[in-house]
Parts: C-alpha cells; structure tokens; sequence
C-alpha cells in the first residue's frame, strides 16, 4: 500500500483503488513535514488547510463513482513562483509579499484537473535568481541530506521537499539549471522539459526565452508521469509548442539498448570534482552495460554559455522585472512623495541585493550603445551553442554529462562571490541556452554522504529518450531514499 | 531676408476596430465603459500572464498598410519599449522596432493642395496602447491620479511618413487622405475626438530651393485637422523667428496646446529616454506567408481615389461632388445604391440631394450613411421625378424633407404634396393666356424686342399655376405667343 515513500505513480494507483485515502496520503506527509520542516525549511508556505480540503474533494469523488484523475491524492509542492489561485505567490521576494494570485498557472489547472493535492508553495531563490536557495527574502532552505548544506537552487524548496518525503512530487523552473542543479544535490530526478514543451502562463517570467517549468520525483516514472500531465500546447502562451504529447511513462519501457550516448570532452575538465567525475563516469558505464552505445563527442562553443547567459539572463530580467513597481500590487511605500520616489522605494526595498545585480546588469546591456556589443553578442554565442548541440544530435541520441561540477556546497560558501555561485550552473546552462530537453538523476554519494547528479540532455522534444535512459540506469542503480525523521 | 521652406513627415496612430486586444481577450469598447471593467491579469501587467496576439488586429493592420501601398515584411518581430510610467504596467509597451510589418509605401494626394502628389511611407508598425492617466485635481492632500486600464493594450498602428510634406495645408490633406482610406477599409474609425486617430509631426525648416533638412522638432497632441494645421504654421513662424536671428533650432520634442495656440517644450534631445528595445522573448516572430497576404489584399474593397475616378466615368459627376460622395464609404454605397439604373441626368441629380440635403441631415442629427432614413432606392425615385420634368428642385428639397421625416415612397409624397409639375401642354397655354391678357403691356415690350419682360410674364403665369408649372416650358409658350 502507499506511503510517504511511494511516490506518485503508486500513489494515483492506490488511491484510484480505493486501497488508501488521499487524505491518509496527505496526513502521512503532513507527518513527514512536521518531522523534517523545522531543519530544512523546504516551503515558504504548507497549505494544510486547502489540502486537507481538495484531498477530501478527491476522496468525495471517488466515493460517488467518478474516475479519478492521473494525479489522483498526489500530494505535490509547488515553487512560489508558479501560481495558484488566491494563494500568496511571492517569488520569494519582499516586493510580492502578500500578492494573491488571481489565477492558476497552466501547469497549476493541469495538475487540478487530473484530482492532485498541491501541499505547499516551496522555498527558491529569489525570482529563481540563485543556485542555493540562500538569495530567498524568506529564509534558506537546507539540504535534508546534511543540513550545513545547501539544497541547491532556485528550485532549492521543491527538491529539499521531494528527497526529505515532504511531498510525492513537486514543480519546480528551470533557466538556467534551477531545477537541475537542486535535483541532484538533494539525490532527486529533476526534468527541464524542452522549450515550448510545457506552458509559461502563470510562471512568474525570470528569462522568457530560457523558463521552463519540470517536475521533481523521487523516481523516473513519476517524473515521467508529470510531465505527461503538464506538458503540451497552451492557447495562453504563444511560445508553447503544438508538438502532440506522448504517453511518457510508456515510453519508459522501451529501455535504454540502441540509444547512442556522446560524451562531451568540454564538460570533464579541471575543476571538475573527481568524486563526481568518478561516479558520472561508472554511471555511464552502466549504461553501456545495459545496451548503449557510448562514444566522445564535441560541444566546442560550451565555454562561451555561462559568459553569454549572463547577458541574456538579466537583460530579460530587467524588462520583466520592470512591473513589480508597486503602483497596481506588491510592495509599495507609504512614504513616497512623487512618482519617482514611489518606484525608487518599493523596487530598492523590494528587491534583494542579487536581483538588483542582475537588473543592473540587463538595464546596462540593453542601453542604446551597448545592445550591439552584449545583447547582440550573446545571441550570436547562444546561436553557436544550438548548432554545437544540433550537430551532435546527428551523432547520438543523448548526452552524457555531470550535472553540477561538485555535490552540494556549504551554506554561506558562495554568497560573496557571485561568479563562483554562478559557476555551479556552468553544465546545465548550455541546456536552456539551446532549448533541448535534459534531466539529472542520482548517481550515488559522495565519500562525505551528499548525492552526486548525472544529467543526460536530448534534442527538442524528445524528453522520452531522456526518460528512457534515466529509467533504464534507476532501475539498475537504486538510489537510497531518506529516513522518516532526520538523524537526531 | 531669404525664404523658407517648411519639411514635415507625420506620424500617425491608429486604433484598430478590432473586437478585442491586442494581446489578449478584453473587449476594446472601454472608452464608454466604466474605467477598470475591460481588464484582466494580462493587460494590468500581472505577474506571469503571457501576450498572444489577436489575428483580427493582424490582418486588419496588413489591409491598412497594402491599402497604402506598402510592402509587407515575411517576417517582422514585436519588441519591447521600456519606460517606467503608471499607465503602463508591464513598464514596456509591446511594439515593433528594428523589424515593422510593412515598410515603403506611399498615398496619393487627392484634388486641392498638391494633386497628385505622392507622400511616400516609411514603415507601419503595430503596438498596444497605454492606459489613460486620470488627475484629479484638488487640494493639494487630495490631489492624486487615477489609472484607467480599459484602453490599455488596444490595437494601433503607427504610420510613419517620410519627411514629403511641405505646408500645412498638404499636411491636412494627407491627413484626411490617410483617414478616408482607413475608414474606407474598415481598419478604424478614425474618430480624432475620440483619440482613435492621433498625430505627432516633424518639422524642420530650410532656405527655399536647399535640399538639406534643417533641425526638427517633433510636436506632440495634434488630435485634429485643425490643430496640424494651425501648430505647423505656428511652429513654422517660431522657428524662423530663430533662424531669422542667426540661433540654432533646439532638437526637442514639443507641445501642442490646442487653447492657448501655441507649443511649449516638452524635453530636449539630451532628456530623451533611452528605450532598451530588444525583441520580445514571449512572442514568435510574425511571419506573413504570400497566400494570406494575397488573400487579404483580394479582400480589400475599392479604395477612395479609384472609386471618385469609376463615379465621375460612370455617372458624369463632376470632380466636388465625386470628391464628396467618396469621402465615406458608406455614401458612396448609397450614391451607388440610389443611381443603379438610372440614366446620368438622374444620378446626377440623385448625386446633388446626397452631397447637399442628406449630407446636412446626416451631419445634423449624427448619423453614418447606411443609417438614413430615406432608402436610396427612393432617393433615386424622387431624383428620377427631377429629371423627368415631373418635379422641379425645389419641389424636390421639400419632398425630400417630407420623406426624411415621415417616410414613404417619393411619387406618393409628391403627389401627396401636390409638388408635381404641371407640364401638360393644354394646361399651360390656358395659364398663358390669361396672364397675357392680363399684361397687354408687357406682351407689347416683349413683342418690341425688350426681353426682360419675360420673367414678368412667366412670373404671372406661375402665380396662376400656384408654382406648379414646368417654368421652362411656360418661358418656350410665352416666347411663341410674342413671335405670333
């Protein structure tokens, strides 16, 4: 029968069944929350109340005969920067404090429609602005792994949630490896969809043309199985793609033999950790024993993406970061004399100091003078980055690589020096610079105990081949989950 | 003291008559709503609502810009202009910048200032409108601004002109040009009143027979015929003013202040903002496959120009009264209506009732041509009784009046009225007869060659038939008798 331990797929079956109640699930999780919470920190906000209430809609429907939904009593976590309706959505920023959404994101109605239970909104950095989940005007979130960690970032709140039990699964935005990079510091499977593959209508925008919001499973399938929930086209985002949506957790069966893997020589270079390269290599190995076909492979233009990223990033950023002025919602200062000192205050009180930068940064490269030689330019690096990932395409089915450079770091190690935090994404960046689809998937631990990710990236749309191999190697690599309660 | 030469180039805003948004699903008729009830999270800028455009105000963009000669780009790219303002609230207006919809067309001026003259254009680009800014003025605790989100995210076009204009009066006529074929096309009202058509213009001055442009200044808030041409000949005088005394034109964007006739400066090349456009990541580019443009060209109806040329071929109208009728197209259509069938003379007179009393009644009471309330098929009755000698012009206007205001079919109200020309011959020579035997004096002038006792004749004549005669057959009857 279903526990906190299951995970979604076995929990939609049991209570789809009848063998458990959507709200024992939810009750065995509360459980877990008020067990792990306190040290971890994972949401910004349980909703206790509003899931007890849509699991007992669940049970209610069941009850009178109806079918259930594919989520059915799935209790799920949701980054705070994906809306749902009436509750404060804040991004984890002082200047949303207190702003209601007045509508369900896409991904939101999608995961109601098919009878989920959404337990909380969970912690991130700041507008998804981070790689630790230390940039949030909240509190930091740790990793339940070893709590002198960090969870990773920005989707830090949803991964910490999934690999302590405290939902079954979570939504979570990657742009730059936000979802990704957490995953496999807390040992979770973390999927960013391609671009255009899920719908960005109520996630609150970081970098438009780089957002993708995925979900966070302990296990492949479940993340199979919400993606095939929250994916396909959306008559409110015109970046949405038409593409028809397969049965994900189908496809999984289909296993790894006959995909070809490249290796990407520019991704196992000094600074990598050897503890991490040791055990992305063994993983790889791994699926070579299951009927892959392996070979190396040349991304030359990877080390022009975290440099133009940077650019891309903010200057995005800065454009959509432009409304939150405190004239119609969110922060707004009493004090403010005249028009200027109304936005100057709500935007200098209502911003933390990492946000400001990257603004700074965007408003700069957008100026007149300067367009040419940044915006410009690192859109003519990113065009370099798609062909690199196109012409490998040719060669093999899938890529092979670690997922973050070292396992989780420790709280406070990185927030003085803004490059090397930014440095942590130098692996999954090139991802959303392109648009493809990748994952990251436990790997094993490190001698010190925190888990290790191997990220497998696939072209435009073909998530199934991703599912494939990561299903195929979770299957021969079981990865550990953690206990009820944390060690004492 | 040498002469100058005014230069300007326009640029023109449209609003589209669209249903709804540009961007999303809000109806567009907030104007005459209550401010705050056409809106939704998209155009009050919430967090994560997403743009996605409105084919409807596509198409009707790509109709204005082939009407006016334009080329239309296979692919153009919507940008984001960033400034912070209240009335905008994503703090970008989504527009188009390095990459309009349509580039090099041109219109042609019609009779009067320039016949003929061709006013190229430089591009056409398509944009949402900002909010509308309320201040409520008060005391000095109470005084606020209030937003008003209903307009915000309404479809425009902006037209923009190359600099061919040179005086006010070209300027105004390529205004009222550019109007008439909008409107013709259905792309917008155009109503200025309104605000559904604005205009901003460059002016620059420069010594008459140079080819140089001299130093511009853009002025803003011209929101009518009138107020172009009055701000460019204001403008033109300030700036010779300046030349005239050796100084340099300032670059500067200024006002039109319509009440105290006169520009003021609103902000110098220097203070002119810095709008970061880049392309809007939330909106693929538009592409403009052939048979879409083709198809939506096919549908364009006949333009102003070339239907004032079919009517004056067609129906002989002369060049006021084709210039007239085609103003609307809805006149236009009853003109057509009213004269199918009928022989020129007829249309003719058909073509003076719609320029003269309808127009006036229309203009009076507000009304658009397809809303009349004479159908055209009678208006062309009552002009067939014109030209068939059965009625006389005047009798016409009153028939007309009578049918504006009661209804009813022309020969009946006629008739009705008892309007109808007497041009039975018997008849008339009886009314002849006796007003000759009651002016023996006159009947002997005219037989003496004094022709001016005519009128005198036909005058007593008429009074005899109560003004019914046909008072050019009773002149040919009284001409006859004198010669006998």
């Amino acid at each position: 029968m279903a526990t906190a331990e299951s995970g979604a797929c076995v929990v939609a079956r049991d209570v789809a069944r009848g063998h458990i109640s959507a709200e024992e699930v939810l009750t065995e999780h509360l459980r877990r929350i008020r067990a792990w919470e306190p040290k971890v920190k994972a949401f910004i906000r349980v909703m206790e109340g509003d899931a007890l209430g849509a699991a007992r809609a669940v049970d209610a429907k069941r009850g009178r005969g109806e079918k259930l939904g594919r989520l059915a009593g799935v209790p799920i976590a949701v980054k705070d920067n994906i809306l749902v309706r009436g509750v404060e959505t804040t991004c984890a920023s002082r200047i949303l404090q207190g702003h209601l959404a007045s509508y369900d994101a896409t991904v939101t109605q999608r995961l109601l429609a098919e009878d989920a239970v959404i337990i909380g909104k969970t912690n991130m950095d700041e507008f998804a602005m981070g790689s630790s989940t230390e940039n949030s005007s909240c509190h930091a979130t740790r990793n339940p792994w070893d709590t002198a960690c960090v969870p990773g970032g920005s989707s830090g709140g949803s991964a910490a949630a999934v690999a302590a039990g405290l939902c079954a699964l979570a939504l979570g935005s990657d742009t730059g490896g936000s979802i990704r990079q957490p995953a496999a510091f807390c040992g979770v499977a973390g999927l960013k969809p391609s671009y255009g593959r899920v719908s960005r209508h109520g996630l609150v925008a970081y970098a438009s043309s780089l957002d993708q919001v995925g979900p966070l499973a302990r296990s492949v399938a479940d993340a199979a199985l919400a993606l095939s929930v929250i994916a396909g086209s959306d008559p409110m985002d015109s970046t949405c793609a038409a593409q028809p949506v397969p049965d994900y957790l189908k496809e999984l069966e289909a296993g790894v033999k006959g995909l070809r893997i490249g290796i990407p020589k520019e991704y196992f270079l000094p600074g990598l950790d050897p503890e991490v390269e040791t055990a992305v290599r063994a993983a790889v190995e791994v699926l070579t024993g299951l009927g892959a076909e392996v070979r190396d492979i040349s991304l030359p233009h990877t080390r022009y993406a975290v440099s133009s990223y940077y650019i891309v990033a903010p200057c995005e950023a800065s454009s959509n970061l432009a409304r939150f002025d405190g004239i119609r919602y969110g922060r707004h200062s009493p004090q403010a004399r005249d028009l200027g000192e109304a936005y100057e205050l709500a935007r200098g009180e209502g911003f933390g100091p990492e946000v400001k930068r990257r603004i700074m940064l965007g408003t700069y490269a957008l100026s007149s003078g300067y367009y040419e030689a940044y915006y410009a330019t690192a859109q003519r690096a990113r065009a370099l980055i798609k062909a690199d990932f196109a012409a490998a395409f040719q060669q093999v089915d899938l890529i092979a690589t670690p997922t973050a450079p070292t396992a989780a770091f420790r709280l406070g190690e990185k927030t003085e020096d803004p490059v090397a935090m930014y440095l942590s994404d130098v692996f999954t960046i090139p991802s959303n610079m392109a648009g493809n689809a990748s994952m990251s998937v436990p790997c094993g631990l490190t001698r010190s105990g925190l888990p290790i990710g191997l990220q497998l990236i696939a072209d435009c749309f073909c998530e199934n081949s991703l599912l494939r191999a990561a299903a195929a190697y979770e299957c021969a690599r079981p990865f550990p989950m953690l206990p009820e309660a944390p060690r004492a | 003291m040498p002469g100058y030469e005014m230069v300007v180039g326009l640029e023109v805003h449209v609003q589209l008559a669209t249903k709804t948004k540009l961007f999303c699903a809000c109806p567009t008729d907030g104007s005459a709503a209550p401010p705050n009830s056409r809106i939704c999270p998209l155009c009050t800028g919430q967090p994560g609502t997403l743009p996605v455009l409105n084919r409807s105000a596509v198409e009707l963009a790509f109709q204005t810009a082939l009407a006016l000669n334009c080329q239309i780009a296979p692919v153009s790219v919507f940008a984001r202009k960033s400034y912070f303002y209240p009335d905008l609230p994503k703090a970008y207006q989504i527009s188009q910048y390095e990459r309009p919809f349509a580039t090099d067309g041109w219109l042609e001026l019609p009779a009067g200032e320039a016949p003929g003259k061709r006013i190229r254009i430089r591009r056409i680009h398509l944009e949402e409108d900002a909010g509308k800014l309320l201040h409520a003025a008060g005391s000095r605790e109470l005084d606020c601004s209030w937003i008003d989100f209903n307009r915000g995210g309404v479809p425009l076009v902006e037209i923009v002109s190359e600099a061919d204009l040179r005086s006010p009066e070209e300027t105004a006529s390529y205004l009222k040009t550019l109007k008439e074929i909008v409107q013709y096309i259905g792309a917008s009202r155009c109503d200025m009143e309104k605000g559904e058509m604005r205009c901003d213009a460059n002016i620059s001055l420069r010594p008459a027979g140079s080819t140089v442009l001299g130093t511009r200044a853009e002025i803003k808030n011209l929101n009518s015929l009138r107020a172009v041409k009055d701000a460019l000949a204001h403008e033109f005088q300030r700036q010779k003013q300046i030349l005239d005394s050796g100084a340099r034109v300032a670059q500067e964007t200024r006002l039109w202040d319509p009440d105290r006739t006169a520009t003021a400066a609103m902000r110098s090349k220097e203070e002119a903002e810095d709008y970061r456009y880049f392309p809007d990541p939330d909106l693929p580019p538009l592409a403009a496959g052939a048979a879409w443009v083709n198809e939506l060209k096919a549908k364009l109806p006949e333009l102003p120009a070339a239907r004032r040329a079919r009517l004056r071929k067609d129906f002989g109208l002369g060049a006021t009264d084709a210039e007239v009728l085609t103003s609307q197209r809805a006149l236009a259509d009853y003109f057509e209506a009213a004269a199918r069938g009928r022989r020129p003379p007829a249309a003719k007179t058909a073509a003076n009732l719609i320029a003269t009393e309808l127009l006036a009644r229309l203009n009076a009471e507000s009304l658009a041509a397809d809303c009349a309330r004479i159908n055209p098929a009678e208006l062309g009755a009552l002009a067939d009784l014109v030209a068939d000698g059965a009625l006389s012009s005047r009798g016409a206007k009153t028939a007309f009046a009578a049918m504006w205001e009661g209804g009813g079919a022309a020969a009946e109200v006629v008739a009705a009225l008892g309007l109808a020309q007497v041009s039975d011959d018997g008849q008339l020579r009886a009314w002849v007869a006796a007003a000759l035997a009651a002016n023996p004096q006159a009947l002997a002038d005219l037989k003496a060659g004094r022709s001016q006792a005519l009128g005198a004749l036909v005058g007593a004549a008429m009074k005899l038939s109560r003004g019914k005669a046909n008072p050019e057959l009773l002149n040919c009857i009284i001409r006859e008798s004198a010669r006998a």
